[in-house]
């Protein structure tokens, strides 16, 4: 009976461990879904469109942080701050690349249907044309094949959460998303900026008329949206590598977690990545993993039967 | 102030302006009536840059502004109050108000309290969602919105439609207190009387076209008026 009772604590605490790890990887994914689904979810509050090539702003975010690390690390072993410096660097880089791919695809993509006041299939259309052109120039540029990247920190450190061992990796993305979704939040709610996004996204001729410049918000909206995307395209890539294909799987789970948090709604996009990631990856105790993508795809299927509006609802008027 | 030079605005196929010319001098309270469908939106939502006149010419205290941009137009000091209010439904009263400042620079709480000061009721309402307010305050709060970009020509369209006679009496104060603070008003209403009795001079509109003016109080005594909009049974 002892003997017994100390298999089970024993058993319960492996159990536990395990569900911390699992917990935290989730989560950490789920901070990568968010980040993504916010340009999805920005962007369709402003011109109630997807922007199919947000994948590839996200892709192009991964190519720019791999060339960074290729550069600067090489086959170098860097450490301490020096490698904090990288992640940093790596992170701006690729956010600063998703923003300007991402103004590139409004201008040549979007806009000039804006001006033509073209159908919403048309945009459609345009969105994915704008989406096969950019993975395929990647792909002919840099090759088809997975190129791993280049790590800035020394051996895939564990540090200890709860007591549960989790990748230095899961930490970093962590962090950086805390800190973007917070000025995220605040930047929409309290700055000019947010306010005339929220002010388009809820009565754009309205908000022309008390003098926002729609275009221009419209832009800054892709920045804003771009620049996560491109940024999670880096910390993503550090994890599985860059390829010109990096987007597709990532950014439909993004999609998915905008849909799930209401699609317009900025802090139900970022909940509907936290819950995906997390659940996705707690379900590996229920299922094989070969089905997490089933599991997250199934979840989103059955959230919209009961809510077909999402968690929080639509709407970015409420980005507060 | 404003002078409107044969405008004419199209939808696709539909012409909503044949050529309309009118004008508005500094400190007049001028009344455009007319029944639905006449074109009073169209020629306010035109005056904001919301259409561009396909021919005709706009000018605005000297300067064309016939193709200027909208969001241009509450720098310029022209302030619009929409048709149906247009509130921000998303956004708290305060923010409303606020984003009616958004081409300001510097400080304008000042003016936020005097807002709060004409409506008490959107002081109260303050943190409320636009979208929770009763018609009536809506009405309010999108008068206080056009106001806080410190508008000289205020353009509003059918501020009583919709609302309780008490409430309209109080919005009708008010457009004469704006205009008393030295703002212009072109008001658009479907109430004749009561709009012909505040202002000084009004057009009527019919298909398009302005197919007359006067001063208000020869308007008021005036047998088509009267009969089409006063709903009077007069002979003439
Ligand atoms: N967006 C639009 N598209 C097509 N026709 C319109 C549109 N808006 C108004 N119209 C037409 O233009 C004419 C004038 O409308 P409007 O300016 O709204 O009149 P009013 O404000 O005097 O009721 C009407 O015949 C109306 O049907
Ligand atoms: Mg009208």
């Amino acid at each position: 009976m002892g003997a017994f009772g100390h298999y089970l604590t024993g058993h319960f605490a492996t159990l536990r461990l395990e569900f911390w790890a699992l917990f935290i990887g989730g989560l950490a994914n789920g901070v990568l879904y968010g980040m993504v689904a916010v340009g999805y979810t920005l962007v369709y509050g402003v011109l109630r469109l997807i922007n199919f090539a947000h994948s590839e702003i996200f892709m192009s975010g991964g190519f720019a942080g791999y060339f960074v690390m290729k550069a600067l690390v090489g086959t170098a072993v860097p450490s301490g701050m020096a490698s904090v410096g990288l992640i940093v660097l790596g992170t701006l880089v690729g956010g600063f690349v998703g923003a300007f791919m991402a103004t590139l695809v409004e201008r040549v993509a979007y806009r000039p249907l804006r001006r033509r006041h073209a159908p919403a299939l048309a945009y459609l259309i345009s969105a994915i044309g704008a989406s096969y052109f950019l993975y395929n120039m990647a792909g002919k540029e840099f090759g088809r094949v997975p190129i791993s990247m280049p790590q800035p920190y020394i051996n895939h450190p564990i540090v200890h959460i709860f007591g549960a061992p989790v990748q230095m990796y899961y930490v970093i993305i962590l962090l950086a998303g805390a800190v973007m979704f917070l000025a995220l939040d605040r930047i929409v709610a309290k700055t000019k900026l947010g306010r005339s996004i929220r002010a388009v996204a809820q009565d754009a001729e309205t908000a022309s008329l008390m003098g926002v410049n729609i275009d221009r918000t419209i832009v800054l909206t892709f920045i804003v949206g771009g620049a996560l995307g491109g940024a999670a395209g880096f910390l993503f890539g550090m994890g599985t590598g860059v390829s010109n294909t990096m987007g597709f799987v990532p950014a439909l789970k993004a999609f998915t977690a905008a849909v799930l948090g209401g699609i317009g709604n900025l802090r139900g996009a970022m909940i509907g990545g936290f819950l995906l990631g997390v659940v996705e990856s707690l379900s590996v105790v229920f299922v094989q993993a070969a089905y997490m993508d089933v599991v997250a795809f199934g979840i989103l299927v059955a959230v919209l039967l009961f809510r077909p509006t999402g968690i929080l609802g639509e709407r970015l008027g409420r980005a507060a | 102030m404003l002078e409107v030079h044969e405008a004419v605005v199209r939808y696709g196929a539909i012409t909503a302006l044949h050529g309309v010319s009118f004008e508005v001098n500094q400190g007049e309270i001028v009344t455009l009536l007319g029944a639905n469908g006449a074109g009073k939106t169209t020629t306010l939502r035109m005056l904001s840059g919301l259409h561009a006149p396909q021919s005709g010419r706009i000018m605005f205290e000297g300067q064309d502004v016939t193709t200027t941009k909208a969001h241009m137009f509450t720098s310029l000091g022209i302030g619009h109050v929409p048709e149906g209010r247009r509130i921000f439904p998303q956004m708290t009263v305060e923010e409303n108000l606020e984003i009616g400042a958004f081409r300001r620079h510097g400080s304008y709480s000042d003016d936020m309290d005097r807002m709060y000061e004409t409506f008490p009721i959107l002081k109260e309402r303050r943190k409320q969602i636009g979208g929770n307010l009763s018609g009536g305050e809506q009405q309010m709060l999108a008068i206080g919105r056009a106001l806080m970009g410190q508008p000289r020509l205020l353009l509003l369209d059918e501020p009583s439609m919709g609302l309780a006679p008490m409430i309209v009496d109080t919005i009708f104060r008010i457009i004469g207190e704006i205009r008393d603070g030295g703002t212009t008003v072109l008001l658009v209403e479907q109430n004749a009387a009561q709009a012909l009795r505040l202002a000084d001079r009004g057009y009527v509109m019919e298909n398009g076209r302005i197919v007359f003016g006067d001063s208000a109080s020869n308007l008021l005594t005036d047998a088509r008026v009267r009969a089409v909009y006063l709903g009077e049974n007069v002979e003439s």
